[in-house]
């Protein structure tokens, strides 16, 4: 008589190192085998959609903060420019260079957790993060000279930034700049040959390039599948049409190319801050004359840009008053993890954690 | 730079293609007639020129009168862009036709609207609430929601 054999669920999360926040995989197996996926989100929804819809403009760039925490900057960034593009606001260039400066060194950051924490879901645990922090750390007190804060900066403003840098900043990010390739040539001396890293990620969890545009990927996921697609190029925003840099890309679309392409990206980062930090005029208005109570007229935009993590963008629809009417925001990494299923079939469950790892999800962002 | 398409030549085209499908035209959007839909899509993404392989947001907007669906099509070959919108009338059972098949990035962004504001989407695979738990009553993106 054959053996009958059934499939065996397996519940990872919500509460679970590996999932990187409160995020729960409901995995069917076969053995060890993952022959299904439902990922099962919403644990961290804090409704700030409609939140907004009662606090004014301002108000609420504090909450963008709260969507992909890692990369609060960008969101920042994201929001203000929607706001300004339904309001009509023209931004300092002084403004645009900080914004430029912030937004790259916040990518740097978030591409270093992603990397730091891909790597140890690999199983190297907690020492290529500490090699990752070392330098996150010096990130997070720019950060602090600037705004007084280490993660939720709420430092842009409509129509410009806060406040203007300290004395101090200039020297931090040219020291920061000059160190900078060479602890990348570390990491990847440590890393990118590394046998047990090209072993456990060369050809796992392969997202083909037409899946990665038909699911609407973005970012390191997008590119990493082959496609050279890169808003601060293809539609630059800000002042990134003056900048020289490539945009990296994969060409298997495996765990492997999206590890490498973040390294890669923090390369073009650190190029575009070195010309930023050059080319920024000297003074300057730091902030357009925008009220407190900022009453756009009715219209909505979109505004989006390149985050660490995608396309992270925002659409406002505004009704004349001091509060927006609809507030959309765009959240890459939830639409990033619409393929997940495809990915991990058919791999093991120690290779799912590692696929997970490799799209670089925040659940602040996916669940909003 | 990613180039909005001129919204009037297209509208023009698609009416001509599809009579009636076409509402209006604004300056950087169409709207077209939610039945009309899927057809117009089809031909948005699989027209030679057009090309719109690629969906960015979808997303929904209560006007109390009306819902609004709003889509952004991208070509990542020809680097444009064309904001789509549909209506739906109806508050107690507000029907619109999916675009999963066409574009899967559709997939959670239309449970998504289905959770929040209770546009059900015909067509769509799993058609159950994203965020919310199962047994939460109501639509809370709805502007009469509280």
């Amino acid at each position: 008589m054959a053996i009958r054999t059934e499939p065996f669920y397996l519940n990872i999360g919500p509460q679970h190192p590996s999932t990187h926040g409160v995020f729960r995989l409901r995995v069917t197996l076969d053995g060890e085998v993952v022959v299904g996926l439902e990922p099962i989100i919403g644990y961290l929804h804090r409704g700030i959609e409609k939140l907004a819809e009662t606090r004014t403009y301002t108000q609420n760039i504090p909450f963008t903060d709260r969507l992909d925490y890692l990369s609060s900057m960008t969101n920042n960034l994201a929001y203000c420019m929607a706001v300004e593009k339904v309001g009509a606001i023209k931004v300092p260039e002084r403004a645009e260079y900080l914004r430029i400066i912030f937004s790259e060194i916040m990518r740097i950051s978030s591409h270093m957790m992603a990397v730091g924490f891909f790597l140890n879901d690999l199983g190297a645990m907690m020492t290529p993060v500490l090699y990752m922090w070392r330098e996150r750390e010096k990130i997070m007190d720019m950060f602090e000279m600037v705004c007084g804060q280490r993660l939720l900066y709420n430092y842009m403003r409509i129509g410009g930034v806060s406040q203007d840098l300290p004395e101090a900043f200039m020297p931090a990010v040219k020291k920061f700049l000059a160190e900078m390739p060479r602890y990348i040539d570390e990491y990847d001396q440590l890393l990118a040959q590394n046998e047990i890293l090209l072993a456990r990620s060369k050809g796992v969890g392969i997202l083909p390039r037409d899946t990665a545009i038909a699911i609407g990927a973005s970012g390191p996921v997008l590119r990493a599948s082959g496609v050279k697609w890169d808003i601060r190029k293809m539609d630059p925003y800000s002042l990134y049409d003056r900048f020289d840099f490539e945009v990296p890309i994969g060409d298997s679309g495996d765990c492997y190319d999206r590890y490498w392409v973040r390294m890669l990206e923090i390369r073009q980062s650190v190029r575009i801050l070195e010309q930023a930090v050059a080319q920024i005029p000297e003074k300057g208005p730091i902030r357009a004359d925008v009220p407190q109570f900022f009453r756009p007229p009715r219209g909505e935009a979109y505004g989006y840009i390149e985050a660490p993590k995608g396309n992270i963008g925002f659409y406002i629809v505004s009704d004349g008053s001091i509060a927006p009417y609809r507030v959309h925001i765009y959240p890459p990494t939830l639409i990033n993890i619409t393929a997940l299923q495809d990915m991990v079939i058919g791999w093991k469950v120690a290779d799912l954690i590692i696929i997970f790892g490799s799209i670089d999800v925040v659940l602040g962002e996916i669940d909003r | 730079m990613t180039v909005a398409i001129n919204c009037e030549e297209i509208g023009k085209k698609l009416q001509e293609v599809f009579p009636g499908s076409v509402v209006s035209t604004g300056k950087a959007d169409i709207l077209v007639d939610a039945n009309m839909l899927q057809q117009v899509a089809g031909f948005l993404k699989s027209t030679a020129g057009l090309d719109f392989d690629y969906l960015t947001f979808l997303t929904a907007v209560d006007y109390l009168e009306y819902m609004e669906i709003v889509y952004r099509l991208v070509s990542l070959n020809h680097n444009q862009s064309l904001i789509l919108k549909t209506r739906c009338y109806s508050r107690e059972n507000p029907v619109v036709p999916s675009v999963v098949s066409l574009w899967r990035a559709a997939y959670y962004q239309e449970r998504e609207i289905f959770d929040l504001f209770g546009i059900k989407f015909d067509g769509h695979p799993d058609m159950r609430r994203l965020l919310l738990w199962e047994g939460f009553v109501g639509h809370p993106l709805r502007r009469d929601y509280l």
